[in-house]
Order: structure tokens, then sequence, then C-alpha cells
């Protein structure tokens, strides 16, 4: 293997973990604070990535600007689906809760084959983002440099939010404990919906970069990322946002490696991450950066 | 209150007597399905046999034991690939492996089909056994989840394994071994099976382990015994019915049994009510024959008047919302945890001719 | 009354449970000889209820041991436990929800039903004599605690006092040598109090048992309890009987300082 071929891998690899990073988040900041596995999340990928193809393809717009009403329209997408679908049961038992959000999913993913067609669909990729960079003996497309590059910007943003601000604060207040959060007068309806909002907008902005470096949409594309994604999510430690980033990459970042030093392998890559997730289970099922809780008698 | 219990004393050999006649009337239903039905309805027919069995073995974790489980498609895959292995012929073998040659130690094997899928079932259990026992270590969602990534491992693993399982090209040509006959009597069995089960002490204990761990722990019960115990029962049953259902459809291959195929038990066992088994077998039936009706949503109409494009994934809209609206709405479903009875039946009636009656 | 020290039926050694940073419970060396009433008392948050669970299972203890009769139960599962003779109730009562009265005591026989999964679903003749004997023997319980006419009502419609008393039901169909009571009067009012002394004092005598309890309300564990230990921030500050500890400064600080 040369350098330079190592070096590609590297920006793959890269590229992919920040991707998968962007859907755990979802998934991490859901659970943080419902205690729910938002099924429908991959799904919600899934639609972000549609929207911006259509906004491309029908309405002509310049892929910037199709990004970006893609992702507020998901956003809110994402804070109606919770209104929808899972308010009704926040007191029931989890497993209901569970039940209702895997008929969400499905319901997404057949509206998607009905409405958008079963048929794969090939993305335009806008020259900016396909143009073939050399550095040296290693060339890459642009947006496999962006994805990080955006990625990270995006982080830094949420963080701030999370840390800095007083809705973030809440929304921590509302994950450590939601009864008491509702005592010390927080929102937490508002603070459910601005969690959903965010984490779908991240969904879908993953979305739509996935479109862009494997140009193909289909109905389905959501489910193997978004069970990944949850699963990178509970690698690093689900509820923690710095546990859902590291899950994303080593998980992103062990599969492009495992499909280039071991090609035997690469049946298996969807196995792999299930297989790491049960092993993580039953060792820490706390996750990497996750704290653990004790039950009470 | 003396009253009623009299009442009772007196409707219970009228009770088994309707239970007798309505038996004795399906296997009338049976035989005339079978000797009159056209093949579409006969196969829709015997199709819901199989998603009783399927329904009830899910059931048996998610509504008796509390186990929330969602790797059921891959235990029914296992049964499915090994009831076909054992009961193709050679020559069909061959037929089918012509892209990388079939192990020589599954070549030669041919054996009836009721000893295949018995073996199907304990094959399905004992991967059953050796998942649940590190799994069942987790709870709720996680157990879900983990479960779920079962599924999808088996699934990759019969995928990659193709000098045994033929790969991603799947198998053709089964043995319809999957007769009236053989899927009714699999399915009263299980029915028979699950009554007596949890009319049982173990059924107790199944039951307390899903109501209070902690409590039925400190009763004495082995929770994670029970907890494998259920488990492995679900996946024998689960096999048994994946390989019913192998040998209906004929044609099986890894991407026959994804979530979705669970999903659509999942379905089954909500809406008729989780802890109910007459809820199952009622649901199973009603889907079952809403599924294959409402194919031609998913197909073009011709209606007279004006055409329709095809219009696929409508179906699974249609049963999407069914399932999150029974969730939301009526969370226990059809029976909840009841089962039905003829005096259930009959409070129904009652009940719409004098208004409150005896229910005080 | 005392009795020999070879009738020791249940004691811990140096038992501690640490959570986190938190000592729930600190070097506990309880003693409990057999037929006795032992109360444990002390300010919310004690460590009490810990001590409990620490007793029974469901906690492993971060340090010391537990012994039942002599033999070191330290770490073993909380069935195993139940299975060689300690009962308990919950403070805050764990019925099996969807069952009746009945089939909550039932669930408590299954260890000695329990004939395996085919044996009991195909009603084996060994089976079908453990499980009416298992049937007579809880409805046999259920009637002397007034609760049989009762039995097949569902387990968590009951009044809040039948359900503790259902609770104890439940603990005693396991066949216990010890009962621990975790609060078995909260929420009662004064007779109902009373008359769960008596309650106490019965079971006690008829079913030979021996027994620890927890208790807030004085009048009960004053009445009731031959012995008691006060906890308080895990530490145990007294032990005696109840005249010594009633005039007991420290366990009057600890009562006053905290409520
Ligand atoms: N599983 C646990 N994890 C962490 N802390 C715990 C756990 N169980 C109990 N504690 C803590 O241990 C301390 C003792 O609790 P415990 O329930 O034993 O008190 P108690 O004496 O029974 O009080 P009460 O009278 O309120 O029932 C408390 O501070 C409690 O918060
Ligand atoms: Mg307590």
């Amino acid at each position: 293997m040369t350098l330079s071929l190592l070096f590609q891998h590297i920006v793959n690899a890269l590229s992919l973990g920040s991707l998968y990073a962007l859907i755990a988040i979802g998934y991490t900041m859901v659970y943080g604070i419902l205690r729910l596995i938002n099924f429908a999340h991959g799904d919600v990928f899934m639609l972000g990535a549609y929207v911006a193809f259509y906004g491309i393809t029908l309405v002509s717009l310049p892929w910037w600007a199709a990004l970006l009403v893609s992702i507020v329209f998901t956003a809110f997408f994402g804070i109606g689906l919770e209104k929808v679908a899972y308010k009704p049961l926040r007191d029931s038992p989890r497993i209901s809760i569970m039940i209702s959000a895997i008929g969400a999913s499905f319901l997404l993913e057949s509206l998607g084959v009905l409405i958008f067609g079963g048929r794969p669909k090939g993305v335009p990729v806008p020259d900016v983002l396909s143009k073939v960079l050399h550095f040296g003996s290693v060339s890459m497309i642009t947006v496999s440099l962006l994805i990080p590059l955006f990625t990270f910007a995006l982080l830094g943003v949420l963080l701030w939010i999370v840390n800095k601000t007083k809705t973030g604060m809440a929304m921590r207040a509302v994950s450590t404990d939601i009864e008491a959060a509702r005592l010390m007068a927080v929102d937490v309806n508002r603070i459910v919906s601005f969690t959903f909002g965010i984490g779908s907008l991240l969904a879908a902005f993953g979305g739509i970069m996935w479109s862009f470096k494997y140009p193909q949409l289909n109905p389905l594309m959501g489910v193997m990322p978004g069970l990944k994604c949850f699963i990178a999510a509970v690698i690093g430690g689900i509820g923690s946002i710095g546990g859902a980033v590291l899950g994303g990459f080593l998980l992103g970042i062990i599969e492009i490696m495992m499909v280039a030093f071991l090609p035997t392998l690469s049946g298996y890559r969807d196995a792999f991450a299930f297989i790491l997730l049960i092993v993580v289970l039953l060792v820490k099922p706390t996750g990497l950066l996750g704290k653990r809780q004790a039950e009470k008698v | 209150m003396n009253a009623a219990t009299q009442e009772k004393t007196i409707a219970l050999p009228r009770n088994r007597l309707y239970s007798v006649i309505a038996v004795a009337a399906f296997i009338l239903l049976a035989f005339i399905a079978d000797r009159f039905f056209d093949a579409f309805t006969l196969r829709v027919f015997n199709l819901c046999a199989i998603y009783i069995v399927l329904a009830l073995s899910l059931n048996l974790l998610n509504g008796f034991t509390g186990l929330f489980s969602l790797g059921h498609a891959g235990f029914m895959a296992v049964g499915a690939y090994v009831s076909a292995l054992l009961t193709m012929s050679p020559q069909l073998k061959d037929m089918n492996y012509f892209l990388v040659p079939i192990v020589p130690w599954l070549h030669h094997v041919t054996i009836p089909f009721l000893p295949a899928l018995i073996i199907a079932g304990l094959v399905s259990a004992l991967v059953g056994f050796l998942i649940g026992a590190p799994v069942l270590r987790l709870r709720d969602d996680y157990l879900a989840i983990a479960t779920l990534g079962f599924g999808e491992i088996i699934r990759v693993l019969i995928t990659n394994a193709q000098p045994i399982t033929n790969g991603a090209q799947g198998l053709k040509g089964l043995p319809r071994f999957s007769t009236t006959f053989a899927v009714w009597t699999v399915a009263g069995l299980v029915i028979l099976f699950m009554a007596l089960l949890m009319r049982s002490s173990y059924g107790r204990a199944m039951k307390a382990v899903r109501d209070d761990e902690l409590a039925a722990e400190a009763m004495g019960i082995n929770v994670f015994r029970v907890k494998v115990t259920s488990f492995t029962v679900s996946s024998f049953l689960a096999g048994v019915g994946g390989a019913l259902l192998g040998h209906m459809i004929t044609t099986i291959d890894p991407k026959m049994f994804t979530f979705m195929l669970t999903f659509n038990i999942l379905l089954i066992v909500v809406l008729g009510g989780t802890g109910s088994i007459s809820g199952s077998v009622i649901s199973a039936v009603v889907v079952t024959i809403l599924m294959e009706a409402l194919r031609f949503l998913d197909e073009p109409m011709n209606l007279i008047i004006f055409k329709t494009q095809g219009m696929p994934g409508l179906r699974m809209v249609v049963f999407s919302i069914l399932l999150m609206v029974m969730i939301i709405y009526r969370q226990r479903g059809l029976m909840g945890n009841k089962e039905f009875s003829w005096d259930m039946l009959r409070d129904l009636f009652v009940k719409k001719g004098r208004k409150g009656g005896d229910h005080a | 009354m005392p009795e020999q020290t070879s009738s020791l039926m249940l004691n811990t050694s140096h038992l501690t449970m640490r959570f986190g940073g938190l000592t729930a419970v600190n070097d506990f060396n309880l003693e409990i000889r057999k037929n006795e009433i032992v109360g444990l008392i002390g300010p919310n948050g004690a460590g009490k209820t810990t001590a409990f669970n620490v007793i029974t299972g469901m906690y492993r203890p971060s340090e010391g041991k537990v012994l039942f009769g002599g033999r070191d139960i330290t770490g073993m599962k909380p069935h195993g436990i139940t299975a060689l003779g300690i009962a308990r109730t919950f403070q805050n009562i764990r019925l099996f929800k969807e069952m009746s009265v009945l089939e909550n005591v039932l669930v408590a026989c299954h260890m000695s039903i329990d004939t395996g999964l085919f044996g009991a679903t195909l009603h084996l003749p060994g089976y079908r004599s453990r499980e009416s004997e298992a049937r007579r023997f809880s409805m046999e319980l259920l009637e002397q605690v007034g609760l049989a006419h009762l039995a097949y009502e569902k387990g968590t419609s009951l009044p809040y006092g039948q359900q503790r008393r259902l609770e104890i039901v439940r603990a005693l169909a396991t066949k216990p040598k010890i009962l621990l009571l975790d609060e078995p009067a909260a929420g009662m009012n004064p007779q109902e109090s009373i008359e769960l002394m008596d309650f106490i004092r019965k079971i006690r005598d008829e079913f030979d048992l021996t027994i620890f309890l927890i208790e807030h309300h004085m009048q009960v564990v004053m009445g009731v309890c031959e012995r008691m230990y006060v906890l308080d921030y895990g530490v145990t500050i007294a032990h005696g009987d109840p005249a010594s500890i009633q005039k007991n400064p420290k366990v009057i600080e600890a009562y006053l300082g905290v409520d």
C-alpha cells in the first residue's frame, strides 16, 4: 500500500466518520432527553437528502440554497414528527413509544417509496463539490474534504448552544431529570421540540452531504446509516454528544479501514457494526464516555 | 355475586360445547378450503396459520415475558434454511448451487419433512439460546437493539456463507411441504402449547418477570433462567414458522428475512394485544388477509371509470399508520391481555340488548 | 428472652455499601436470633432499605459479609437467597400488576411447584399435585389474613393497606425462615397500624418466623420490636431494646436534626 493510497483512505474515513457523527448526535440528544431510540431518525436523514435533491432538480435552486431549504424543512419535520408520534406516548411504557418510532420509520420509508418512487435516483453533484483535487499523487474530490470541515463547524456551534446558552442549559437539565426540570419551570415541550429540530437539522445536513459523496438516492438509504449511527451513539455513550462524535468517527474509520485492508471481510461490513455494538453493550453498557446509572430498588 | 357464580357453573359445559363446535366447524372449513378454494385464496388461508405461529412466538417474548426482541426474522431465517437444506434433493441442490458448489456433507442429506421441521426448530432454538444467554442481561431498548443486531448478523452470515446457504442467490424450488394440513396442525399445536403454558406455573413465572423483574426475583424466581427459556422456546417456534414459510413460498433468500418481516409480526402482536393468545390469533388472521387483500394498492388498478397507476408503498403506508394509531390510541390492542371467551362474546351482545345489565 | 447464640439466624459483619462517593451503609453489624422481632429505624435516607437490598442480594456489598444460619450468602443471587429462606417486602409496593391476588401468591410458590417448562406445560401428574397443593396453601394463607374473598380481584386494585398485607402473604408463600419487612405500616392509619402489629406477632408465632422490619411509625416499632438498630447516614448509632433506644440522646438528636 502506498502512502498516498493510505492518505486517501484516511480522508474517506474522516468524511464517513463525520457523516456518522452528524446522525449519531440526533440519536444521542433524543435519547438523552426522552430515553427513546428514534428509529425514524435514519429516515429523516433520507428525507433531507430527497428534499435537497428536488430543490436542485425540480426548482433549479443552487445547491447551497437547496441545502438550506432542506435542513430548515427537515428540522420542522422532525419537530412535527415528535408531536404526532411520540408526544402522546411520553408517559407510556418505553416499549410503546419505541413501537411508535418503528411505525414512524416504516411509514416514512413507505411514503418515500410512494412519493419519491422506489427506484434509485442519481444526484447531480454540483461542480464545486465534485472537483477532483490533486495533492501530489493524492487525489480526492472536494466534498470528501469539505464534509469534515463543515462537521467541525457545526459541532462548534452545537457545543456552544448546549454549553453556553440558556436553552442549552435547559436541555441538559431536562436530560438529567425531566421531572426536576419541569419543577424548575423549564418548558419541557419546547426543549423536546428544540432537540428534535436540531437533531433533524444535523441529520438532513448529513443526508445531503451523503448524497453528494455517494450520489444516489433511494427511500431506504437511511436504514443502514440510521442503525449504524445509533450504534455509534451507544459505543460513544448514549446521552453524550462528545460520545456520539467519538463513536461516529470510530465506526467510520474502522469500517473504511476494514474494507481497505481486509477486503475479504468486506461482505461482513454491515454485520461488523452490530458485533461491535453487542460487544460494547456486554462489556461496557454505558459506552466509552457514558455515565453509570444504578437502578434503585 | 352468588347468582353470577352459579350462572358461570351452568355456563361452563355450554361454553365447552360451543368450543367443540367451533373447532369442528373450523376443521370442516379447512377441508373445504383445501378442496375448493382457488390457489391464491388457499395460500392466504394457510399463510394465516403460519403467521399465527410466528405471532405467538413473538408474543411469548414481548407480551408474556416482557422482553422486547426485534431479531425474530433472524430465527425464522435459520429455521427456513435448515429445513430447506435438509429436505431438498441432491439434484435440486445442484441446480441451485451453480456459482459455488455446496459443501459435500450437506449435498446428500435429504430427510422427510417432519424431522426436518423439528430439527429446524431445534437449531433455531440453539441459536436463540446462544444469543440469549449474553444478550438477556440487557433491558428494554438495549435488548431490542441488540436482538435487532443479531438478526442482521444472522442475515449477513447467511449471505456470506455461500457454500452452505448459496449466499445472496437464495434457494429455489423448495418442496411444497406446507400443506393445509401441515400448517394448521402446527398452528393448532402451538396455540394449545401456549394456552397450556400460560396456565401453568411456568407461565405465571414468565408473567411475573414481565410485571416486575425484581419482585419476581425476590419471590425466588430465577429471572435469568426464565428469560433464557422464554427466548429459546420463542426461537424454536420462530424457526418452525420460518421453515413453514419457506416451504410455502418455495423460494428463500437472505433479503426475505429483513427487519421488515419482524415488523409484520410485531404489527400482528401489537394489534392483537400483547399478552393475549387469542388476540394474536385473531390479529394474525386479520392482518394476513389485509396484507394480501391490500396488495392491489401497490398494483395498477383498472376501475372501469379510471385507471390508477400502481402505487407501490401505499400498502405499507396503511400498515405503518395502523400500527401507530393503535399504539397511540389503543395501546393494549384488540384484546389487551385478556383471552377470548364465549362469555365475553355474549356480554358483547347482551350489553347491546340491555344496557348496564348485571355488570356493576 | 435471651436465647443461646447457637440459634443465630441472620448476621452481617462489617457490611458496607457505597454508591460512588456516598456510603449508604457503613460497617453494619447485625445479629438476629431465631424468633426475634428486630427493628431497623433511622431518618430518611439513612440506608435502611439499602441494608435490606444488600442482605437479600439485590446489591452486592462493597465490603463485609452476610451470613444466614452461619452460612456465607454474600454475593448470592436474590432468588437463591429467597430459596434459602429469606423473604422480603418492598417499601414501594411491588405487586405483579396484571395478576389477581391469588396469582400473586402463587408466583411465590413457583419454587415449590417448578417441574420445568415441559412438566408444567403438559400438566404432568407430578406438576398437577404440586400445583393443587400450592393453590390450597395460597388460599389458606389468604384466608388467614382475610383476603380470601378477594382472591380473584386484581392485586393492584386493592386498597393500600390490603396491598401491603398481600405483599406480606406473598413473601410468606415462599416459606421463609426470616421475613424482612420494609415499612409495612407506611400509609396506614393508626387503627390499621395496631392491627398490623398484632398480625406481625401472630405470623411470627404461627409460622415460627423471625422478623426484621424497617419502620417509621415509632408506635409500631416500639410496640412490636424486642430489639432495634438505629441507622443515621449509614452509621449504626445505637442498638438495644426499645426503652433504651427511646432515651438515647444520639437517636433523639438524629431524629430531631432531620425531621
Ligand atoms: N441504587 C442507588 N444508587 C445510588 N444511590 C442510592 C441507591 N440506592 C440508595 N441510594 C442512596 O443511598 C442512601 C440511602 O438510601 P435508602 O433508600 O437505603 O434509605 P432509607 O433509609 O431506606 O430511607 P427512607 O426512609 O427514605 O426509605 C440515599 O442517600 C439514597 O439516595
Ligand atoms: Mg427505605
